[in-house]
């Protein structure tokens, strides 16, 4: 039977992101998939050599709106990670506070849109509203819904008042409730079992082999998680539990990523109750020559963010590696096989996120010489002097 | 006022484009849909086609690769189409005005009929705009 190809995207009603897809199928199997990116490439790590450190925070927060803290953080460790400082305790606690509502509202605003991937609309409805509420703590915490503007390398920028915290501790008590109605009804229904398990099966050989990240590779089995195994902020003073499970499929990865809402829930209430008093920021003035290397567990995963100082106000090189990027490869084994009707939900199974992934434009030229603007000047002035050797005009 | 866009002010479908944004923008487009903003009660739906649309939402600052797929998608939209630029972004390239691979703002590119500020605006503020934006083509503004 000759295979078709099904293109998804890259304005695709389904997803909020441009990326493009291209299935192969045979029949109503998928048996190959590519992923095409770049429509959101905007140059960031560019953008960040062109501002000072400091200014660069903002630009990094922008990256992703979703991970809109996992990017500062570890972009912030990455700074003080040349010169080197410890941030003071209570910047600490305040960040991690900060990074947990960020899992809690990334995790619910992807298993809204599971919801609505799988038809259960109400799900959808039901999820988002609820996170509503938790964007109204970090509004109360940040002055911000989102792109928090919280981080800058040495602290950070605005410290939580001490007035606020019995009013945050109850907005987020309140959405435990709920939270504990929409997991029983997840665990519960039949549908959602039908639908979810033993479909996109990720091994824990091939999550090893490929690299996965967070969730994604925490639901095969994989206990991978940076603020486990190299704590940071203030992961390392607080008792949460890493949430690990064993098969791989869809369903795991939802699981996983409703319980891990449990723990940030746990994680944020204690660091918000057991804050230290003291100073927040640093006020580094100088960076010294050298390189630094910083990483954060963003709700997707790892994010790792690399920044070159040579002295002057700015970096001079700054690299980002976004989870995704690490997650995106894994399609291969877990879409390959499937029904395209299954093949929606296993691609949005790892929650990509593409704006984090678009950082460079690998360009295969195949042996062809492609022409700068610079090589275009140099080749014009070039024709200009020949032209005078010609002419015998020196 | 033409009918087809007087037909149109009744209940707007929008379509949702993203043009190289960081997310936020179009998570709180999608905020605007669900139950706390509802955008719905004013007739407005996301549609799944630009074919169906009425109103394009732009959010994004224009990279290279998608401005070309913006100005196709724009000339396939049924006329009258409404532009609304979401965020700075596709306002003024906001952040990314000086990144090689964001050439033009959007209103360079395609007829733009509203702008909402902000980085991302907040759903009431989306609300506002798309309000604005009906008040004003029935000429109440
Ligand atoms: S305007 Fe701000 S929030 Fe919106 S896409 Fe641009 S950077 Fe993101």
């Amino acid at each position: 039977m000759p295979k078709s190809v099904i293109p998804i995207g890259p304005y695709h009603p389904l997803q909020e992101e441009p990326e493009f897809f291209t299935l192969t199928v045979d029949g109503e199997t998928v048996v190959d998939i590519d992923v095409q990116v770049g429509y959101n490439h905007r140059g960031i790590e560019k953008l960040s050599e062109r501002r000072t450190f400091d200014q660069s925070t903002f630009v990094i927060e922008r990256i992703c709106g979703i991970c809109s803290t996992s990017h500062p953080f570890a972009y912030t460790r990455a700074v003080e990670d040349i010169i080197p400082v410890e941030v003071p305790e209570r910047a600490k606690y305040i960040r991690t506070i900060i990074a947990e509502g960020e899992r809690i509202h990334s995790h619910l605003l992807w298993l809204g849109l599971a919801g609505h991937f799988l038809g259960y609309n109400t799900l959808y409805m039901w999820v988002w509203k609820l996170r509503e509420e938790i964007l109204d703590v970090m509004e109360i915490l940040s002055g911000n819904r989102n792109n928090y503007a919280m981080f800058k390398p040495g602290g950070v920028r605005r410290d939580i008042k001490s007035e606020d915290i019995p009013l945050v501790i109850k907005k987020i008590d309140s959405i435990v409730p709920t939270l504990d109605r929409l997991k029983k009804a997840i665990l519960d229904d039949p549908v959602l079992h039908a639908r979810l398990k033993g479909i996109g099966i990720l091994t824990r050989e091939d999550a090893i082999d490929y690299g996965a990240l967070g969730p994604t590779s925490r639901a095969s089995g994989v206990a991978k998680d940076v603020r486990k195994d190299a704590p940071y902020g203030a992961y390392d003073k607080v008792e949460w539990d890493m949430i690990v499970t064993e098969t791989g499929d869809v369903f795991e990865k939802v699981i996983v990523r409703v319980l891990e809402v449990y723990e940030s829930i746990k994680i944020m209430k204690t660091c918000l109750l057991n804050l230290p008093e003291g100073e927040i920021d640093l006020n580094i003035k100088d960076i010294p020559p050298g390189e630094g290397i910083g990483s954060a567990e963003a709700p997707r995963g790892e994010t790792f963010h690399y920044v070159r100082s040579d002295g002057t106000n700015r970096p001079a090189r700054h690299k980002v590696r976004a989870p995704t990027f690490m997650n995106l490869p894994t399609f291969k084994v877990t879409v390959i096989g499937e029904t395209i009707s299954d093949a929606t939900i296993i691609l949005a199974a790892i929650d990509p996120c593409y704006c984090c992934t678009e950082r460079m434009a690998v360009r295969n030229t195949k042996g062809k010489k492609i022409y700068h603007g610079q090589d275009l000047i140099r080749l014009s002035q070039e024709k200009t002097e020949h032209i005078k050797r010609k002419m015998g005009i020196k | 006022m033409k009918l087809t866009l007087k037909a149109l002010l009744k209940s707007p479908w929008v379509f949702h484009l993203s043009t190289g944004s960081c997310n936020n923008c179009d998570i709180e487009i999608l905020d605007c849909l669900t139950p706390r903003f509802d955008i719905e009660r004013f007739g407005m739906l996301l549609a799944p086609s630009i074919k169906h649309a009425d109103v394009l939402l732009v959010t994004g600052s224009c990279n290279r690769k998608s401005a070309i797929r913006l100005k196709r998608l724009y000339e396939q939209a049924p006329k009258p189409c409404l532009v609304v630029a979401i965020g700075e972004c596709s306002l003024s390239r906001g952040m990314f005005i000086h990144s090689y691979n964001c050439p033009l703002p959007l209103d360079k590119i395609i007829p733009v009929d509203a702008y909402i500020p902000g980085c991302p605006p907040k759903p009431e503020a989306i609300l506002a705009g798309a309000l604005k934006l009906i008040q004003k083509i029935k000429g109440n503004l």
